[in-house]
Formats: structure tokens, sequence, C-alpha cells
């Protein structure tokens, strides 16, 4: 596969229920490769319809969608898409081996009697390596710890191969170590080419790993490169109300620089925004083209 | 009791045939169960082996074979909850309490305004010992494509069960898997119909699945254990209820309620001592 070909391409999406009730409307965006996007909306935003619409699991009353210049259905039967679950979607009493979980991942690529050969094995064993969880292969899905259970879906969406790969909450009930390594493992996915659609409602850890966000309430507020659209305007846009947001113009203490912000969370990452309500970023090397283009704004 | 009374059940063709279509059907059963209880439509097992009563009833006055109007009542009946689910805010058990009882009341009427088509007893309680050859024909067919479509496509069943985003992901048609199930539940409720009865064919569904899955938890493992209690059950049952001269349906699901219970009290991990066990060694430490 051309990774110059590879986009998922959203057109003026309208989703609705059999009620008549919009959940989407007018929606477009698209993706290419080496994007890691972030879907970022309240609860109640249609960020999982349209997380569905993309998968294919819900049909739109008008517009469309393409991966790869195909429908969604044919993208699936070639097996361009992936999807990791949300933790609560999956029954983890069914009887069922961490190794079997990931061996689902290569159905698409069997024959229609779905035995495994050699070549299907390797991948599976590549890809629980990968996510250092090949110890684990024989553990029934539901001895695991929260952070495990999220790798091994990881690990079948990589042993399918796909190109996109679609991740719903992927932070939620992980432990730290694991959020790190899941991190990590979407960047490399990022530099092989891979297309990445994240759902998630924890703002903070986007800008770490991210390089494209959709916002949406409704319709898309807007979508594109992270700096440009994780603005404290678009964000109020779409969690108008909803966020707790400290904002500190001087220290409250001591007369020191005040342009130094600390800001500590028990819980999930904070979203740190900086004086003209623009982006900031845990490490500055890493977004150099966006503190030179800041530069230029502010020398103007 | 001797040994020649212990043989006596094998002398007669009538209870030859009882006991190995019972194994049979009960064996069929028992692979069926593990996707019903994993599905969590033990509910609709039961409303499924209700619903095709209505059908058997009209395949008798109407002269074609029995099977084929109980599997077709059952699939109308689960078009209907399917369509009223779709329609209206109604939860699932209720759409399902309304459609199955509706057609079995149908099934009740049409058999008792013709007492001279079919016993309403042998439709409710089975008539293994009584059975005609043609129903056994028509059994084993039904008991041959049930386990021709589980070989070649378990795998999917399994994925379909457990994770159907998964299986849509993957671009499976999972409305086809959704169907292919709900085909095999309506026809070997069908055939298991013929050796328990409607009332206690959803047992036949549920209880050598349930029992299975408190002894492992592998799925491959879980399907040959059910398997192997229904073939034994039915057997067994069939065999047993010549000495007590009970129900045949009564014994086989009395004797898999027995294994259940002794899964659900002595199962090495599932079980209620191995739990209390786990218990209390956390509490030790």
């Amino acid at each position: 596969m051309n990774h110059a070909n590879l986009d998922v391409v959203v057109e003026a999406v309208t989703v609705s229920y059999n009620n008549g009730h919009i959940a989407v409307h007018d929606a477009s965006f698209r993706l290419g490769p080496g994007m890691i996007s972030a879907l970022v909306g309240i609860n109640g935003s249609g960020k999982s319809t349209l997380f569905k619409t993309i998968m294919g699991f819900l049909t739109p009353a008008k517009g469309r969608v393409l991966v790869a210049g195909r429908p969604v259905r044919e993208a699936q039967k070639a097996n361009l898409v992936a999807y990791v679950p949300q933790t609560e979607e999956v029954d983890w009493s069914f009887p069922i081996s961490v190794h079997d979980v990931v061996m689902m991942g290569r159905y698409g690529h069997m024959s229609f009697l779905r035995l495994a050969r050699a070549e299907d094995r390797r991948l599976v064993e590549e890809s629980l390596r990968r996510v250092d969880m090949w110890a684990f292969r024989d553990r029934q899905i539901g001895e695991l710890s929260g952070g495990q259970k999220k790798r091994v879906f990881l690990a079948r969406a990589l042993a399918q191969q796909a190109r996109v790969i679609l991740l719903d909450e992927p932070f939620t009930g992980v432990d730290v170590k694991t959020e790190s390594a899941i991190i990590a493992l979407l960047r490399e996915l990022r530099d092989t080419g891979h297309i990445m659609l994240v759902s998630t409602h924890n703002l903070g850890s986007v800008p770490e790993f991210c390089n494209h966000a959709v916002i949406i309430n409704r319709t898309v507020l807007a979508s594109g490169p992270i700096g440009e659209v994780f603005t404290e305007e678009n964000l109020a846009r779409a969690f108008g109300g909803v966020l707790r947001k400290f904002r500190f113009n001087e220290s409250t203490v001591g007369r020191h620089d005040d342009r130094t912000v600390t800001l500590i969370s028990d819980d999930e990452r904070p979203l740190v925004l900086g004086k003209h309500g623009h982006l900031e970023f845990a490490k500055r090397t890493e977004h150099r083209d966006l503190v030179e283009k800041r530069e230029n704004e502010e020398g103007r | 009791m001797d040994f020649d009374e212990l043989l006596a059940p094998f002398r007669y063709d009538y209870m030859l045939t009882a006991l190995w279509v019972s194994a049979l059907i009960g064996g069929v059963c028992g692979l069926l169960s593990c996707f019903v209880t994993l599905k969590g439509w033990s509910l609709m097992g039961d409303a499924l082996s209700h619903a095709i009563v209505p059908g058997v009833a009209i395949a008798h006055l109407a002269g074609f074979p029995f099977a084929l109007g109980a599997f077709l009542s059952g699939l109308l009946a689960a078009i209907a909850m399917g369509v009223v689910r779709a329609r209206s805010a109604l939860r699932e058990d209720a759409v399902i309490g309304v459609v199955f009882t509706a057609f079995f009341a149908v099934g009740l009427y049409l058999i008792s305004t013709n007492p001279a088509g079919i016993s309403l007893k042998s439709v409710v309680f089975g008539n293994i010992l009584g059975i005609a050859d043609e129903d056994v024909r028509q059994v084993c067919a039904v008991a041959a494509l049930t386990l021709v479509v589980l070989a070649l496509k378990w795998r999917d069943l399994v994925l379909f069960c457990f994770d159907p985003n998964q299986a849509r992901a993957l671009g499976i048609n999972t409305a086809v898997l959704h169907y292919t199930l709900l085909t095999l539940l309506a026809a070997t409720a069908v055939a298991a119909m013929q050796t328990v009865g409607a009332c206690l064919v959803v047992a036949t569904l549920i209880t050598p699945g349930v029992t299975a899955y408190l002894l492992t938890d592998r799925f491959s493992r879980m399907l040959g254990i059910a398997g192997a209690i229904g073939v034994s059950t039915g057997f067994l049952g069939a065999y047993a209820s010549y000495h007590l001269d009970g129900s045949t349906g009564g014994c086989i699901v009395v004797l898999q309620t027995l294994l259940f219970l002794a899964a659900f009290v002595f199962g090495p991990k599932h079980g209620v001592l191995a739990g209390r066990r786990r218990r209390s060694e956390a509490a030790q430490i």
C-alpha cells in the first residue's frame, strides 16, 4: 500500500437516530499519513457517534466517509482499519486467552475456516512482544490489570496490520507506565505512516502525543495541527462551562518571575495554555516550528 | 437388580432409538449452549422454544414436515421481536415476553381445536419413546446441519459473541452471523422438543454451557465439556427414565442440573468452595 494514497476523509457527514434526533451535523475533516489525531468533545457532543460512523457501525444520513478513497466497508475488508475498544465494552469474563484475542486480529487475513498459519502465529507473537505482554499470553483476559488489558487490544490492532487505527478512550483506567508505553507505541506507528484517531476526554494528554486534533460539538468546530486548533477560544466553544480553569496571571505569593507556571494534578494531565490562550507543550524541543512561528508573531 | 435387568432397555428397538437420538440431540444442544450463554441469549432460547409450537401445529394440520413449520415460526418470532425492539422504547426482556407468549398461545389454541392432529402433551413434554421414524430422520438432518455449520464457522461465531465490533471492523458480515446463530438455535430447539418437550428445551440449551463455563476458561474446552455433558445426560437420562418409569425430559434435565450443582460447588476455579478457599488464603496473608 502506497502511504501517499492513505487518508481518511469525512465529507459533510450528518448522522441522525431513528427518533429524528440529529447527533452530528455536516462534519468534515481529513486525516493523512503520520497523523495522530485527537477527537475531543464533551459527552453528548456526537464524539462517539462520529467515531462509530468512521468505523462503519452507523450509516450517515448525508455525506460519506472514505478510507484510502474507498467506502468504509471495502476498506475494512481490505484490513485497512483496526479498532481498539473502550475497556467497558469488553466482556472480561469471556473464556478466552490473551493469545486468542490477539489472534482474532488476524481473522481478516485468514481463509474461510480461520485456521492460523505460521505467519499468523509469528505476527501474534511479535505484536504481543511489542506491547510487552508475551509472558501473559496464556492468561484468561479477566486476570489482567487495567493497563495490561488495554495493551492486549493494542496488540490485536498491531497483529491486524491495519494502516488506520481508531482508539476509543485509550487512557481510561490505565496506569502511568502503560500510558507512556502506549504513547511511545503510537509515536512509532506515526513514524511509519499510520493514521491514528484517538477519541479522548483527557485534554491534558493530547498535546503529549497528538499532532492533530478534531474538536467537535455536534459538528466539527475546528480541525488541524494541534498547535493551531487547541486554543482557549476553540476549547471554550467545545467545552464551555464544563472545564475547570485556573488562570495564573501572576504569582499569588511572591514577587518572582510570573511567567513560570506550575500545575499539579493528581488524576489526569492538566492542559496548559499560555498568556495569549495558545497551547503550551511539556517539551519545547519537539515543537521548534511552532516556537519559531510564535516568535515571529510576537516580533511583529 | 441383576445384570440382565440392567441391559433390559437395550432389547427394545424403541428404547435403542430413544437412547441414541437423545444422546445426539443432547450433544448438539450442549455445543450450541456455549454460544447461547456467552451471547446472553438464554431468554431468547426460552422464547424460541415456545414460539415454535404454532409452527408444529400448522405443519401437522397442513401436512408438511414439522421441522420446517417449527423453524419458520421460530424465525418469524425472532423477526417480530427484532421489529418491536427497534420500533419501540420497550426493554428487551419485555419484548421477548410479549412475543413468545403470544406465539405459544396461538400454538396451544391450534392444537386444542384439532385434537386428532397432535397431542399437546407430546409437544409440551416431549415423546422420545414414541418418536416416529420420519421424525427421527428430521432430527438427524437438523443435527447434521448444525454440526456442519459449527465445524466450519465456530471461530467466527466466537468472535461474534465476544466482540461483534471487531467482527465488523474486519469486514465480516455480522448480520449473517446473527441470523446463522438464531437459525441454529431455532433448528436445535425443534429437535430438542422431541426429547424433552417445549417446556424444557431451554434447559438443554443453557445448562451444559453454564456448567462447562464454571469448569474452564478456554472456549474450545468449554465446547468439549458442554458437548460431553449433553451426550452423556441425553443417553443416561433416557436410560434412567426406562427404569424409573418417568418422563425422559425430566430425567435428562435433572441429571444436567445435578452436574451444574456439582460444578457450582466443587468447580476448581469458579466454584463456591474454591472461592471460599481463595478468600481465606488471602485473609491469612
